[in-house]
């Protein structure tokens, strides 16, 4: 190879720092969970309970937050508050979306059991919050009415 | 890269409020283009949020995030001058690091 031997030097060694980085990554997730890849490519709901680690009991110590009406499903904000004592993670959940886990959240101690999310909705659907509180699951749904829907094409 | 991410934290009583707005397409892998090819999936798979080195908030992210997701989060302990760091990774192993000062 005729590569000049200091920018391929250098080129070797910016490659072993992004390496480093990534691989630093994974150990700073570890206090929170791994990724529940089963409930996220689970297609239905139940597959994503199942990946999720069991059904949730409904409860009405979480407040969801989400338009009736959405007019562009693309853009749905959703708005999850936890009253439940020691609520550790939360899950949004858009029940006929191809997938319907959208998003997990790990709250550690010290950050309110609150978050603020916008997600794509396909079709008019529950959108569903999960709270995990103690070790047991919890959650509440909600219907939004999509006129137009969140994946496009 | 394209733009940065956007960040804004606030303290109000000892709650720090967080908004934060990241730039980036979150492809399904679900779409066609204009000739029927699919277009590939790319999506921010991780998010992280730090206050000064402790970690407030993690999260994992499906495709069905909307695109240049806005995330907003509250936690308590923030002091004027901390700062706030938020990281996203896609699934193409992109990554982007931003980091504001609490005001």
């Amino acid at each position: 190879m005729n590569y000049p031997r200091r920018s391929f030097l250098k080129l070797g060694g910016t490659a072993l720092a992004a390496l480093a980085t990534t691989a630093l990554w994974p150990l700073r997730a570890l206090a929170a969970a791994v990724r529940p890849e089963a409930a996220f490519v689970a297609k239905d709901l139940e597959g994503t309970y199942k990946g999720l680690g069991g059904m949730p009991t409904e409860s009405a110590e979480i407040d969801l937050s989400t338009p009736d009406i959405a007019e562009n499903g693309a853009v749905v904000p959703i708005n999850v508050t936890s009253k439940l004592p020691g609520t550790e993670e939360i899950y949004i959940l858009v029940e006929k979306n191809p997938n319907p886990l959208a998003a997990m959240f790990t709250i550690p101690e010290g950050t309110e059991p609150f978050v603020s999310l916008r997600v794509k909705v396909a079709q008019t659907c529950n959108l569903i919050a999960v709270v995990k509180a103690g070790g047991k699951l919890y959650s509440t749904a909600k219907e939004t009415k999509v006129t137009l829907g969140g994946c496009g094409g | 890269m394209a733009s940065p991410m956007r960040i804004r934290a606030k303290t109000t009583d000892g709650v720090t409020e967080v908004k934060a707005l990241m730039s980036h397409p979150m492809e399904t892998g679900m779409r066609k283009d204009a000739d029927g090819k699919p277009i590939p999936a790319h999506y921010i798979t991780e998010v992280t949020a730090t206050h000064n080195d402790k970690l407030v908030l993690h999260a994992y992210w499906g495709p069905a995030v909307s695109q240049n997701p806005f995330l907003n989060f509250r936690f308590k302990g923030g002091a004027a001058g901390d700062t706030v760091t938020i990281k996203w990774v896609d699934n193409q192993g992109e990554s982007q690091s931003e980091q504001t000062a609490l005001t």
